[in-house]
């Protein structure tokens, strides 16, 4: 039986454009494999047409805000409706990058050292002393990100202390939480995880080695500017550990039917978490569809036997 | 798809010209997607507000371009344009006082295409072309598709200063640069607002012409004045030494794309060859229609109540500005679309950008104007398209996220001016037309 499927993508968020990409890519692969597929950016008439038309199941190809804090999927539990991707308090967990380094570190999966600073903090407590105990804590580089968003908005890597308010202030801009990470040098990938109802696999390990050094927003989203490697120069049983551990990541944060987890590999081989996504890029340069063809699958097939399983 | 040797996604990667190098994914450009829901108040786009253009006055012209010259409407056409149209056009020119014939006129896809043309007639890689600080974004991005060097010149709230081009050209002739033309827009400048005074327009013409420098007048805002007319063009005093780009963009609307070159006959020749290189000829049907609009049509009555709509929305945007932002200086437009806001010299309006996405209100960073890297503290600021009410809430937003960037900025003393950044195509790619 075909399925009626409503995949939401744009919304208002600061991924956006990315999320219309994803979106658009998705639905093309949803119908060549013969599903009904109606896209809409989610606005206030969005409620009242799940109410009325019922689709069968709900695809948030959202990215950002509302459709991956949870928001939207609570309402969608309100309204009954079946969607693809992590329940409203998974999407919360892993949402928030501190809380999710925490869920994935109490599973076992290790992640690297950080501090987690919201704005009032800095507010009550002063800046300068704040920034100064950082710079005493933390040795070599450091990643400064906002808490919550993707796309590497908002993120800098710093090789020295210097740039760290500017870096500051440009996390801040995005969000009210700042991150500060030991930053990691090594191996750079991503595991998709995919689960269609048989329990979630690890799909194989995408390595990323962006042309200019930098997975910035520009090397995510330009062809060319990333090379990828699947399956990713390291040993197998690097592979493996970090194969186990994004299954764990996967299921610690309680995600469901899809999922990337981001790691880096330090120089002995111990993969660190650095972030896992509910509903990762599908965009012609995303990482999970490089990662579901290398595994053998056709993207869109994968696409319809989530959507199926979501339904139930 | 994919082995161990890696894959980038772009077979092609190593096969593109050098001058597509900067064309890459751009975080600016991915926030202004935010700009076009309706919850947003976008101060971004120079979208003009066509909804003041009666419906029944282009339904009568497309009637009339059906029943009357269907045919020829849905035929190619000379590569020179529609003789009829041109005619029309330079009744549109005299307003400015232009005279010229029908023959020196050129049709183009909307100026924008004529300024393509242009640059490609004159310009090779390295060569200089001269543009006022701040200038047209995407005249910037076409300038560097043809790898010009562009060179900034001073303006004040007159615009260019004539004392400042005389210090460039010496500088850049000195150091045995090519200089191809001036590119000035003189009314109600995008992105600044000011207009240059005809004293110092003759003055600059008289620069120009003893240096030996075409001047490009771009003149998409100059019947668009609120309360009295700029200075004529500088095409009226100047025929051999100006290329004049004119459009029915913001005069009636955009989506024809029709606009023209008004050039120097040895300078039209070639124009003429080239516009029929790039499209054959400018679409039929659009200048079927507009030549009936202007034909039928009080297109003068129209041109009044558009700058009737614009001077509400420039008066709330300048009310809305003293209100909200009283300690900030900003351009007071006589005409166009633009007001240009100065921020406090250590605020980087693109870094701002999400903050300002997050509260609802779009605005174009500084950095856009610029092609080297000027621009950080200041912001375009677009009051053509959104009501009054939506342009006083939109400043409002804009406050909040200024004041919130000062608190911040405060709190992590980064308080120093701002140094300029290296030039990046982000900055520049930023299209304009494309904002709502």
């Amino acid at each position: 039986m075909s399925l009626d499927i409503l995949v939401l993508a744009g919304g208002i968020s600061h991924e956006r454009d990315i999320s219309l990409r994803s979106g658009r890519r998705l639905a093309d692969g949803l119908l060549a494999h013969g599903a009904t597929v109606t896209i809409r950016d989610p606005d206030a008439t969005l409620l009242g047409y799940i109410r009325e038309h019922r689709p069968d199941v709900v695809w948030p190809a959202l990215h950002g805000a509302s459709g991956e804090d949870g928001a939207l999927r609570g309402l969608l539990d309100f309204l009954g409706v079946p969607y693809v991707g992590a329940s409203a308090d998974a999407a919360r967990l892993a949402w928030d990058k501190p809380t999710a380094k925490t869920v994935a570190s109490r599973a076992g999966v290790p992640t690297p050292a950080s501090i987690t600073l919201p704005r009032e903090a800095f507010r009550e407590l002063g800046a300068i002393g704040i920034l100064e105990e950082i710079s005493d804590e933390f040795a070599g580089p450091l990643v400064v990100k906002p808490a919550q968003g993707g796309s590497s908005q908002g993120v800098t890597i710093l090789e020295d202390r210097a740039g760290l308010p500017r870096a500051m202030v440009d996390a801040y801009t995005y969000w009210d939480v700042v991150l500060i990470e030991q930053r990691i040098s090594g191996t750079e990938i991503s595991i998709g995880v995919l689960d269609t109802g048989d329990g979630p696999v690890a799909l194989p390990a995408v390595e990323i080695e962006p042309v200019h050094g930098v997975y910035s927003y520009e090397a995510r989203y330009t062809a060319g500017e990333t090379h990828f490697y699947t399956p990713a120069r390291i040993s197998d049983e690097v592979a493996a550990r970090a194969a186990g551990h994004a299954l764990e990541a996967h299921q610690a944060l309680g995600l469901r039917h899809l999922s990337r987890v981001d790691f880096i590999i330090d120089g002995a081989g111990t993969p660190f978490f650095l972030e896992a996504n509910v509903m990762p890029g599908l965009t012609e340069t995303s990482v999970y569809p490089i990662a579901l063809e290398a595994a053998g699958y056709d993207v869109g097939l994968a696409y319809a036997a989530l959507a199926s399983a979501a339904r139930g | 798809m994919s082995d161990t040797r890696g894959t980038n996604l772009d077979p092609w990667y190593d096969s593109y010209a050098a001058r597509a190098a900067g064309l890459a994914a751009s975080e600016v450009r991915a926030l202004f997607a935010v700009a076009s829901r309706p919850e947003v108040v976008s101060l971004a786009g120079g979208m003009p507000y066509v909804s003041a253009l009666p419906r029944d006055l282009v339904q009568g012209a497309l009637d009339r371009v059906l029943s009357e010259h269907g045919p020829q409407a849905m035929q190619y056409g000379s590569g020179q344009g529609l003789p009829r149209l041109r005619e029309q056009i330079l009744e549109v020119m005299a307003l400015e006082g232009i005279r010229a014939g029908v023959d020196d006129l050129v049709v183009t896809t909307g100026s924008q295409h004529g300024l393509e043309l242009i640059t490609k007639l004159f310009i090779d890689p390295g060569d200089v072309v001269l543009a006022e600080a701040p200038t047209y974004v995407t005249a910037l991005v076409v300038f560097k598709s043809f790898e010009a060097d562009v060179q900034h010149v001073m303006t004040d709230e007159h615009g260019l200063v004539p004392e400042a081009l005389r210090e460039r050209i010496a500088e850049l002739k000195a150091a045995g640069r090519r200089i191809k033309f001036l590119y000035t827009i003189p009314s109600f400048s995008n992105p600044s607002g000011v207009t240059i005074p005809w004293e110092r327009r003759t003055e600059i013409l008289q620069i120009c012409r003893t240096e030996g420098i075409l001047v490009l007048e771009d003149d998409p805002y100059g019947l668009l004045w609120f309360d009295a007319p700029p200075p004529h063009a500088m095409r009226s005093v100047e025929e051999d030494g100006v290329v004049f780009l004119g459009t029915f963009s913001k005069t009636l609307a955009p989506g024809f794309r029709v606009g023209w070159v008004l050039a120097p006959h040895a300078i039209r020749e070639k124009l003429i060859l080239a516009n029929e290189a790039a499209i054959l000829s400018p679409s039929s049907f659009a200048q079927y229609t507009i030549s009936e609009y202007l034909s039928s049509a009080d297109w003068r009555g129209q041109i009044d109540t558009f700058r009737g709509v614009y001077r509400e929305r420039r008066d709330a945007m300048l009310a809305a500005l003293d209100d909200y932002l009283p300690d900030l200086s900003w351009t007071t437009p006589n005409g166009g679309f633009y007001v240009w806001l100065t921020l406090p010299e250590f605020l980087d309006s693109k870094a701002m950008l999400p903050r300002a996405v997050k509260e609802l209100v779009a605005y174009t960073p500084g950095t856009a104007f610029y092609a080297d890297g000027s621009g950080r503290s200041r912001i375009r600021l677009s009051f053509c398209y959104p009501t009054p009410a939506f342009i006083r809430e939109g400043i409002r937003r804009l406050s909040v996220v200024i004041n919130g960037e000062l608190d911040l900025l405060g709190e992590f003393g980064q308080t120093s001016p701002l140094p300029a950044v290296r030039s990046t195509t982000e900055a520049v790619f930023v299209p304009p037309t494309s904002l709502t």
